[in-house]
Parts: C-alpha cells; sequence; structure tokens
C-alpha cells in the first residue's frame, strides 16, 4: 500500500481499507505515545512522572464518568463512591501483612483481608470487579428515579461511602487511612496501559449496538424503550462498566498518591470529573480524554500567574490560590462561548485528523 | 389481533380509564377517536407498557402482556409511533432506524420503499429533519422491529396536506400488503374515515361505541366529538 494511499482522506476508500488505514495509525499512536513516555521517564524529574500519571489516572476516570453521564444522559454523582472503593480495595490486596498491622493501630484489620497479599495486577482487577458488584447493586435504587433526583441520589450515595469508610474502622482504619502504599516502579506504564485500555473498550462500546442505545436512552427513555431496549439493563451496564474502570483507576490513584483517606474521595473528586466531561463535550469519550489532560497539565501550568511577577516594571507579588481564580475564569469562558465543549458529542477519528491535515497542506 | 378487556388506569388517585374493553385486528385499521383529554394517548402507553395497568387484561397475538415491560411488548411485535414523533434529535436517520435492530441486522428495506425520503436523508441528524420528515421517520423506526400491529398516536398532527395524504396511503398498503394492524388515534375525521375500517369512540375515560367505520354516524359526532 502506497503512503499516499494512507495519508490522502480524499473521497471515503472501501470500508476494509479504512479500517486498515485506521487501525495502523492506532498502533503508530499508541507507539508515539509509548515514546513520549519513555522520554517522560527518561529525562523529566519525578514530578512530571507523577503529573503524566495523575493525568492518565483523571483520563481513565473522565472517560468511563462520560459514558454514564454524556453517553447515556443519567446525570450521577457517584464516581467519588466508586474510586473510594477501588482504591481501598486494591490498597487492602497490595499492601504486605505486616505493613497493614502497621497501619491498624486502633482497632485491628478484620481476617481475611489481614492475611491477603496479592500482587497490583489481581487487585486492580478484584478492585474493579467489586466495585462493579457495589455499583449493581446500587442501581436497582439508583435507577427508579431520573434526572435531578438520580443526581440527589448519587450524590447521597457518594456521601454514604465515605461515612462508611470514616467509622469502618476495622476495614479501613477510618479517618487515619492507609499509609505506606507502595509508589510503583512502572507507575506510568500502569497508569497509561489502562488509560489506553479503557480508551478502547469505551470508544468500541460507545459505537457499538449497546453504544447506540445508550445514546437513545439519553434522547429519550420512553421512545427507547419502546423501540425494545430494555432501559433499565442498559442503565445498568453503563453505570457498572464505568463503575468497573473507575474501580481500577481508584486502585492505581492509590498507588501513585501512597497514602489514603477518606477526605480524598470527596464530593470535589466528582465535581473535578464533571467538569472535565462537561469541557471536553458531554458524549464524546476522546473529548473527555483531552479535557483531562487539559486540565491536569493546564491546572499545574497556571502555577507560574502564583509566582511573584515583573510587568513593565510593576512588581506583583505572588498571590496563593490566583491559579483557581483564573482557572474558574476560564472554565466560564469556555462555557460561555464553547457551550458544546471541547467535541461536542463528536468523536476524534482518523479520517477527521488527515481531513484537517490535508486541508493545511493544501493551504498556499 | 390485540384484545383488551377491563383495563383500568389511573393517574394517583384519579380514575382515567374505565373498564376499556376493545380488540384490533390483523390487516385492519382501527381508530380511537375522541375529545382532547378523554384518555386515548393514556391507552395507547398503557397497551404499550409505557404506563402501567392498575388491572384488566392487554392480550396480544394470545399472550398476556399486561406485566411485560415496554421492551418486550416492542419485540413481540408491537411498533409504537408518540404524539409529537419523539424521533432521536442528536442521533441520525440511519441511527435512528438501527436503534432497536439486533447486531448486525439490516433496515429492512421496505422501510426505504415506503419513505424514499429517509434513504437520502440517512445521515442527517433526526432534529434537522422536517416535521413532516421527522414523522415518517418516526414511523420508519416503528416498522424496523417488523411489528404486527403499529400504533399510531395522531400520525398527522402539524403535517401539510400531501404528506397527511402519504400516510394514509401508507397505512392502507400496511393493512392491506404487511398484514399489519394499525391502532390510530386522530382527530381529523376525514382522514379516520378514509384510512380506518373500523372505529371506537372514547368519551371521559370510557368506550361509548364502536363498530364499522360506515356506522359512525353525525349523530355520535356531534354528541361525543365536536366541542
Amino acid at each position: 500500500m502506497s503512503l499516499r494511499g494512507i495519508f490522502s482522506p480524499g473521497p471515503l476508500p472501501p470500508a476494509h481499507l479504512t479500517r486498515r488505514r485506521d487501525f495502523w495509525l492506532s498502533i503508530m499512536g499508541i507507539m508515539l505515545l509509548a515514546g513520549v513516555l519513555m522520554g517522560v521517564e527518561r529525562l523529566a524529574g519525578g514530578y512530571w512522572v507523577h503529573m503524566t500519571c495523575l493525568a492518565a489516572i483523571y483520563l481513565v476516570l473522565a472517560a468511563s464518568y462520560n459514558l454514564v453521564n454524556g453517553v447515556t444522559g443519567q446525570f450521577s454523582l457517584a464516581p467519588n463512591a466508586f474510586v473510594a472503593c477501588g482504591a481501598y480495595v486494591t490498597s487492602l490486596l497490595t499492601l504486605t501483612p505486616a505493613e497493614k498491622a502497621l497501619s491498624f493501630i486502633l482497632e485491628p484489620l478484620v481476617w481475611p483481608l489481614s492475611v491477603i497479599h496479592l500482587p497490583l495486577g489481581l487487585a486492580l482487577i478484584i478492585a474493579g470487579l467489586v466495585t462493579a458488584v457495589m455499583a449493581f447493586g446500587m442501581g436497582f435504587t439508583v435507577f427508579r428515579v431520573r434526572g435531578d433526583y438520580l443526581a440527589i441520589v448519587t450524590l447521597g450515595l457518594g456521601e454514604v461511602i465515605r461515612v462508611v469508610a470514616n467509622n469502618a474502622q476495622s476495614v479501613t482504619n477510618g479517618p487515619l487511612g492507609l499509609k505506606g502504599i507502595t509508589y510503583l516502579t512502572h507507575n506510568l506504564w500502569w497508569t497509561w496501559g489502562l488509560a489506553v485500555a479503557a480508551l478502547f473498550v469505551l470508544t468500541r462500546l460507545a459505537k457499538s449496538s449497546y453504544g447506540l442505545a445508550l445514546k437513545a436512552i439519553r434522547e429519550d427513555e420512553g421512545a427507547a424503550e419502546s423501540m425494545g431496549i430494555n432501559v433499565f439493563w442498559h442503565k445498568m451496564l453503563a453505570f457498572t462498566t464505568d463503575a468497573f474502570l473507575e474501580g481500577m483507576a481508584g486502585g492505581l490513584l492509590a498507588h501513585l498518591i501512597t497514602t489514603i483517606s477518606p477526605s480524598l474521595f470527596t464530593f470535589f473528586l466528582t465535581f473535578n470529573l464533571l467538569i472535565i466531561i462537561v469541557v471536553g463535550g458531554l458524549g464524546s469519550m476522546t473529548g473527555a480524554a483531552c479535557a483531562a489532560l487539559l486540565i491536569t497539565f493546564g491546572g499545574e501550568w497556571l502555577r507560574v500567574v502564583e509566582e511573584p511577577m515583573n510587568i513593565l516594571g510593576l512588581s506583583i507579588p505572588g498571590i496563593p490560590g490566583m491559579r483557581m481564580v483564573i482557572f474558574s475564569l476560564l472554565l466560564m469562558a469556555c462555557m460561555l462561548f464553547m457551550r458544546r465543549g471541547l467535541m461536542g458529542k463528536s468523536e476524534f477519528s482518523w479520517r477527521w485528523l488527515l481531513a484537517c491535515l490535508s486541508r493545511r497542506r493544501g493551504r498556499p | 389481533m390485540l384484545a383488551i378487556k377491563g383495563l383500568n388506569q389511573f393517574y394517583g388517585e384519579s380514575h382515567i380509564l374505565w373498564d376499556i374493553s376493545l380488540e384490533a385486528r390483523e390487516g385492519s385499521c382501527l381508530c380511537l377517536l375522541g375529545r382532547n383529554g378523554v384518555g386515548k394517548t393514556t391507552l395507547l402507553k398503557t397497551i404499550m407498557g409505557l404506563l402501567p395497568a392498575r388491572s384488566g387484561v392487554i392480550a396480544f397475538r394470545g399472550q398476556d402482556l399486561t406485566r411485560r415491560p415496554a421492551s418486550d411488548r416492542a419485540r413481540l411485535g408491537i411498533g409504537y409511533v408518540p404524539q409529537g414523533r419523539e424521533i432521536f434529535p442528536l442521533l441520525s436517520v440511519e441511527e435512528n432506524l438501527r436503534v432497536g435492530l439486533r447486531r448486525g441486522a439490516e433496515i429492512p428495506p421496505a422501510i426505504f420503499e415506503l419513505f424514499p425520503v429517509l434513504k437520502s436523508m440517512l445521515h442527517r441528524r433526526g432534529g434537522d429533519l422536517s416535521g413532516g420528515q421527522q414523522q415518517q421517520l418516526a414511523i420508519g423506526r416503528a416498522l424496523a422491529l417488523e411489528p404486527r400491529l403499529l400504533i399510531l398516536d395522531e400520525p398527522t398532527e402539524g403535517i401539510q396536506p400531501n404528506i397527511v395524504r402519504e400516510i394514509g396511503e401508507i397505512i392502507r398498503r400496511l393493512n392491506r400488503e404487511a398484514g399489519i394492524g394499525v391502532l390510530l388515534v386522530e382527530q381529523k375525521l376525514a382522514f379516520a374515515r378514509r384510512v380506518a375500517e373500523s372505529f371506537c369512540l372514547m368519551d371521559k375515560g370510557r368506550v361509548v361505541t364502536s363498530g364499522a367505520i360506515e356506522a359512525l354516524s353525525q349523530e355520535m359526532v356531534a354528541q361525543h366529538l365536536s366541542v
């Protein structure tokens, strides 16, 4: 196949050729990402590695949250519950019995958690499954209501999980939290591995016949139901898939920050994710992914404004918190001028990128 | 094909449908007539399962549907075109038609034969279509599941005359050529007389009279339909 055939979008080539082209472009994209990650690992300091990992975790959280809020249109406010569940389960499974005994000073950890010690991969999968089961149970209550009521119920459930984490001393160590969770040497690869896998699964799901049914539910539940779609079970599918991925991401988050406590999983976590998916465009997976990167790195970049500055001979002292003021202003501007977010409801596609590139190349 | 016996429906404590009994036959069009607010749409929604019936029996082709969810009823062969169309505005025409289909299933070509305009607008968003086109899409979408009974709630509301005629013609073709039964709610009496074979007249939540459409007399219209 000639390169020209690959790179010129032109009129639509046959479907199997487009698929093959997209496949190879995706492989190239992943290799490019791997190259960037290797560069970050080798050349950048620990701080940038940490930020890059955090961006990947936010990417997974936002993209999976988008499945429920953006694609299915169910205004859930429960992600903090899922992340908390995933983080606690993973940490309790990967900490060694000795470390656990050291942490649980007020009340000993219940058996068998006190003796279990599992490798990270297995612990993450178990955390995902436990969170998904929890979401499945919650779904029976949550999906009895819709719209604003659903938001309130999920908000309540998120708070319940946090309060439980605060008080179940013999399981979560209460407000003291869990400490000494291993920092992974290959954190970048774990987090970005999960990010790529999650994005792949979520975009495939959104494009499948299930995804179409979920979008139909978002548009009109009654009409979807009368088109033979079992609305309740489809909502459950979105909710549990979201929970599974968020649980896993929560596990990786715990291993990135190495100390977790209930105060980490308040409503603000959900709120941050909500901002990300709205900025990215409700319903667009790749939009959520871009916004996750933009907001994680942009937030850091804005730290510049908190430093003392000298503009035209006028020296301005650094104001702590200025970053958040500017951040909020930018968000407001974004909502005023780009109401549909970065991507609206559309997804990134290679065809779109190629078309953009060839338009630019064609310009005199 | 569709047999309803002693159906009662409530909104909270207010009794909306009182002991409704009616029957719709295969390959025939039954028109439900009545003034605004007599419970026609409520009855259709109850038949479709979008509202739970308080008592009574809804049977379709020998199966009791009374406690089955709407999605089951759609799979068993009841197609529903709601009032005001309710197409999925942000989905494309093609996606609208595909929504109910199983994975890998094709949109029945007959739909494009009945509504050629949909074929040319396959990639347009449903919400961008005109009112008449949206109505055709709504009917096409319901037909995608290849129903045996099609429920139409005021399909001619706010539609220009030539498309109203077209819809009438399509209902007759569905009856004659595909043997699909149609349960129609209609305010336009002339349209009802043209396409329906039988009628069912409702007043204050009750079926007051029914019969062949030719038997619909001027007195009945004056008593139960005119305002």
